[in-house]
Order: C-alpha cells, then structure tokens, then sequence
C-alpha cells in the first residue's frame, strides 16, 4: 500500500518534469517544423489561457455569465498602449513637455496599474448587476463590452486620446532586466529568438495564474463562489456575503484580463478596437464552456484548442480547396464560425460539461 | 437547565399581496429545548421561517435573539449571529462532495481572504485543515463518514436531508430551524432523525422545528406552536394542544355543533 503509494507519487513527479522539459523544448519543435509563424500561434495560445482561465472564476466558479469579459482585456491593452508610445505626447504638447524622453512606462508597472484599473471596472460592472442572474446578467455584460469598444472607437474626437478605428501603434515592447522581447537573447552556447523568449514569458505567466486559480478553487473563496453558483440561497444561509463574493470574482476575473492585456499590446506593438469586439468575448466564453466549465485543465484545453484550431484551419481548409476546386470556394474565416457553432452545439449535447470535465465525485 | 428565551419573536405580520400571510404572530424558544411548529398546509410556517431567518422582508414584529434585539433583513447576517437553517425543498450544493457541503458551512466561522486564499500561509493552511477536521467530525455525527466523497446530488434523500444539518451545524448555531426535516423519509430514517434531534439538544443546542409527521412532534417537542391562516391558534406542551379545540378544528374541519 505505502509502496504502491510511494510509486505513485514518483511517476507523478516525473510526468511533471517531463512536462516541463516538453513546454521548454516546444517553442523549438514547433519553429524547426513551421517556422516563427507557429510560435507565434503558440505565444497568443498562451494568452488566451490566461484569459479564459479569468473568465473561468466569473463563469465558471462563481456561476455569472460574463459576455462582455474582453473590455478588461481592452483595459489593460490601451492602458499600455498610452503610457508606453508616442501617441500622447504627438498629441498633447503638454504630455510632451512633462516627458521629454517620450512616454515609456515599464509594461511591469502598466500591468499593477492595470490590475488595479480592470478589477475597478470589474466592481463597477458587477454592483449594479448582484441581482441579476442567467440572461439578464449576460445581456449587461454585453452591453458593457461593447460600451468600452465603442469609447475606443469613438474617442478620438474632440480630443484624440485613443486614435479611434486606427489604433495605437509604436507601442513599446516588454522588457524585463534590460533583455528587450524584441531581439534574441545570445547565452553563449545558444542564441533564444525573441518569440521564443516571450513564449517563455507568457508560459510563466499562465502557470503561474493557473496556480493561482487551483489555489482559490481550493480555499475557502472558492468554496464560497462553487456554493453560490450551486445555489445563492442557501449559500447566503451558509452566513456567505454573496454580494460581496460576487463582486471579489468579478474583480478577480477581470484583473487576469487587465494584466493579458498589457502583455498583448506590448507583444503586438499596435492596438485597435477591432481586436476587442464582442466576438472575442464569445471565443474566450466558447473556450471555458468547450473546454470544461469549471475545471481548470479543461480550461487550458480549450483555450490551447481553440486558439490553435483556427490557424491549422487556414493551414488547411486553403491548400485543400485550391487543390479539389482549383479556387477557394467558401472563406476560411466562414468555415472557423462554422465549424466553431457545430463544435459547440455537439459539446452541448454530448458532453455538456466540457471536453475535460471534472470527474463526477471526489477530487 | 435555564429557562431563558432563546428567540423571543412577537408580532410578527407578513402580506403578499392581498393574502395576510402571517397576522401577528408570537413565538418563543426556551435555550435548550424542542420547540415544535406545526399547522395544516398554507398556514404559513415556512413563511414564518424565511421571516425570521432574513429572507422576506416582515412587514412588521420584534425580534429578540438571544436576548439582544435583531431585525431579520440578511440572511448571511442572522447565520453569522446563530441562527441557521434547513430548507423544506432540499438546497444542497449538488455538485460539491458532501464533504465540501460542510466545509462551506465553516465560511462564517472563518476568515481566510483572498490573499491567504493565493500564498497558502502557514495560518490558512491551519485553518484548512482545521475545517476538513471540523467538517468530517460533523459528518461522523449525522453518520455521513461513508458518504464524504460522493457529490452530494447522489445522495439519496433521506441521506440528503442529513447532509442539510451537518451543514446547518457547521455554521455552529444556538438555534438550528429546521424545515419539515422528515418531510419523505421512511419510519426506520425518522427514527434515526428523532435520535439525531435528541442527540443535538443534548449537545446543548436549540431546536425549532416545523413538521407534519404527529409521533415525531409530539414525542420529541417541548412545547408546541400551532399556526392557520397565518395565526397562531394554540401553543403549549404537546398534551395540551392536542386535546385544543381549536386545533381539533384546523386539522379535522368544523365538527357538529
């Protein structure tokens, strides 16, 4: 028993080193088999974790349907966006003069700033909403995604502070203890191309929210939020503040989205509304609800799944239809949206819980 | 034992609408007894109930607990000052263990916060496990040991209704409400609940009860209120409200002059 128990553990950590040696190694597989292109993939792939993995506390633990999630990802981008280009001081002589050596904020201190920012809103969103449930809490999350979209797209008049439909560009790239993200990093024995640096980045940063997440789901928080979603009555019967609960996991969720954010407009060097549309939310939403509501590795899955799919789509669905037609018949984009409804709808029927769910009983 | 009163409620009045749900009504529990309360069906006992325990809003009444006065308008608030409840229809969280049901009703009695959630200091972890233990003592008591894995949907009822007390218990009341707890058990299980009851007021706690099934009331209560149409219509010991011509009345219809 002890032994059979001992042995356990010992695979267990080894699948968890070579775990570790298999993502380290990835980024290197990947760009020797298709090029920085998929590394690239990769790196947003990594991002989207973080993303749906916030969500996942709002929607997933806490039971409150969020379709306006990606406003705090557009926070957090334009926070950055602002602080670390030169569209302020081109714009505003003043700015200009109180940062002679142009605005470059450091993406470390953007990302406090925009957690801090994102879980405000996340407040803001959530206080007038604590009585609304299902539909209707989904209805003014919506309205509220498009809201800020709609402030990105339109305040570049009277006074241009968000450049409008154009977007952002110039934005600095991260750094971290002076080795920029922009240029590969010489160790001597081995030169790590940029995209790979940041894939480490952005690994870093997944696992670390993911730890992050397995720790409140396990904690007396997250107990609470499984209780609400399970049924606000009796958790308020439990002694459980619900509002204030509630409002924790809005501001929680959207404070992983505020940080995404600025490592996405940094990695980009350029923002624009457009990338923050109501159709975003519903892919980081599609990700949590595909990939298992709820359940942390599922979520990851999902998000991986989700976030790769469309690029082997386009990969593929070309070169086939070049090949069986001689011309591209249907638009890659139109086949994604298809084959995303269908994916969902059968996810729906046959595993409502998600492609990996939690396993019915005990952890 | 003292004779001290527990919860003190008088004049407590509650409309929808045009229906006068609850018309004055008075009740008291001595610390330490079983206090029974019972009525034909509509009489407005689980209205009385949400009443006290802050889920409607009472349109009128005193509330004294524990002798300190109290108005009931949150319901996490009256399970913090400890007064905690069942529900007649079942709220489980269904797809949490059962072990995990328990745990969340340590939630008032504890603190960690969301930093302690995300580092895991020593302090959380101690309070962790300090749950874990207090939730398995809770239900070796209700004797659901077996069951701490299982979700709790898969219960089977009468288990189910178990499962609600050892999470009422864990939010450690004064007073536990229990409604309609036998509501669909079997003779053998509401003999293993009247035991239970007993076992818990021995343990020093009040109980209010609403039940329909007679023998349990009257062979565990100690005294007896008894609502129709939103009024109370008798209250004493058991004996004597059963002889209540009154009572005789609701519950039979009106005899023969």
């Amino acid at each position: 028993m002890l032994k059979s128990l001992f042995a356990n553990r010992l695979s267990r950590s080894a699948y968890l080193w070579l775990g570790v040696v298999a993502l380290v190694f990835l980024p290197w597989v990947v760009g020797a088999g298709g090029g920085n292109y998929w590394v690239r993939v990769l790196d947003f792939a990594l991002l989207y974790i973080v993303l749906a993995l916030g969500l996942n506390v709002v929607v997933g633990f806490a039971g409150l349907l969020d379709l306006g999630y990606i406003a705090f990802y557009a926070l957090g981008a334009y926070s950055f966006a602002l602080l670390a280009s030169p569209h302020l001081p081109t714009q505003f002589a003043s700015v200009a003069a109180s940062f002679p050596e142009g605005m470059h904020f450091s993406p470390w201190m953007v990302a406090v700033f925009s957690i801090i920012l994102a879980a405000l809103f996340g407040l803001i969103l959530g206080l007038p909403t604590l009585q609304l449930r299902g539909d209707y809490l989904a209805i003014v999350t919506l309205g509220f995604g498009e809201i800020i979209r709609i402030f990105m797209n339109n305040l570049d008049r009277p006074l241009n502070l968000t450049n409008g439909p154009k977007g952002i560009s110039g934005i600095d790239p991260i750094q971290l203890f002076g080795v920029s993200f922009t240029k590969s990093l010489d160790l001597g024995f081995v030169q790590i191309p940029a995209l790979y640096l940041v894939f480490y980045l952005f690994l870093l940063l997944a696992i670390a929210v993911a730890i992050v997440c397995l720790h409140l789901q396990d904690s007396r928080i997250g107990r609470a939020w499984i209780a609400i979603r399970e049924d606000e009555i009796a958790a308020k019967a439990m002694g459980i503040n619900t509002r204030n609960m509630k409002l924790l996991a809005f501001a929680i969720g959207a404070s992983f989205a505020g940080m995404a954010g600025v490592l996405f407009s940094a990695f980009q060097g350029f923002v624009s509304p457009e990338s923050f549309t109501l159709w975003e939310s519903i892919v980081v939403l599609a990700m949590v609800v595909l990939g298992g509501i709820g359940h942390i590795p599922g979520v990851i899955l999902g998000a991986v799944l989700l976030a790769v799919f469309p690029e082997v789509l386009r990969g593929i669905a070309q070169p086939v239809q070049q090949f069986l037609f001689g011309h591209v018949i249907i638009d890659v984009e139109i086949i994604r949206q298809l084959i995303y409804g269908l994916a969902l709808i059968l996810i729906m029927l046959y595993r409502p819980g998600g492609i990996w769910q939690k396993r019915g009983g005990g952890r | 034992m003292s004779t001290s009163l527990l919860l003190d409620v008088t004049d407590v009045s509650k409309c929808f609408g045009g229906v006068q749900a609850l018309d004055s009504v008075g009740l008291q529990v001595a610390e330490g007894s079983i206090v029974g309360l019972i009525g034909p069906n509509g009489a407005g006992k689980t209205t009385f109930f949400n009443v006290i325990t802050g889920l409607y809003a009472a349109d009128s009444g005193i509330f004294l607990f524990d002798g300190k006065p109290y108005f009931p308008e949150s319901v996490s608030e009256v399970t913090k000052s400890g007064l905690a409840r069942t529900f007649q229809n079942i709220r489980l969280f269904g797809e949490m263990t059962v072990l995990e049901n328990v745990m969340v009703g340590c939630h008032c009695r504890t603190k960690a916060g969301l930093l302690g959630a995300i580092f895991r200091f020593p302090s959380t972890k101690r309070e962790e496990q300090a749950i874990r233990d207090k939730a398995h003592k809770l239900l070796a008591y209700v004797g659901l040991s077996n069951f701490a894995l299982m979700e709790a949907r898969n219960l089977s009822y009468g288990h189910q209704r178990r499962l609600e007390i050892a999470r009422a218990l864990a939010t450690e009341p004064k007073l536990l409400a229990l409604d309609e707890p036998a509501a669909g058990m079997n003779a053998t299980e509401k003999l293993e609940l009247r035991e239970l009851l007993l076992r818990i007021r021995a343990d020093g706690k009040t109980i209010l009860l609403i039940e329909h099934d007679v023998s349990l009331v009257m062979g565990i209560c100690d005294s007896l209120t008894v609502l129709d149409y939103g009024k109370v219509i008798a209250a004493g010991k058991p004996a004597d409200v059963r002889v209540h011509p009154e009572v005789i009345r609701a519950y039979l219809g009106q005899g023969p002059a």
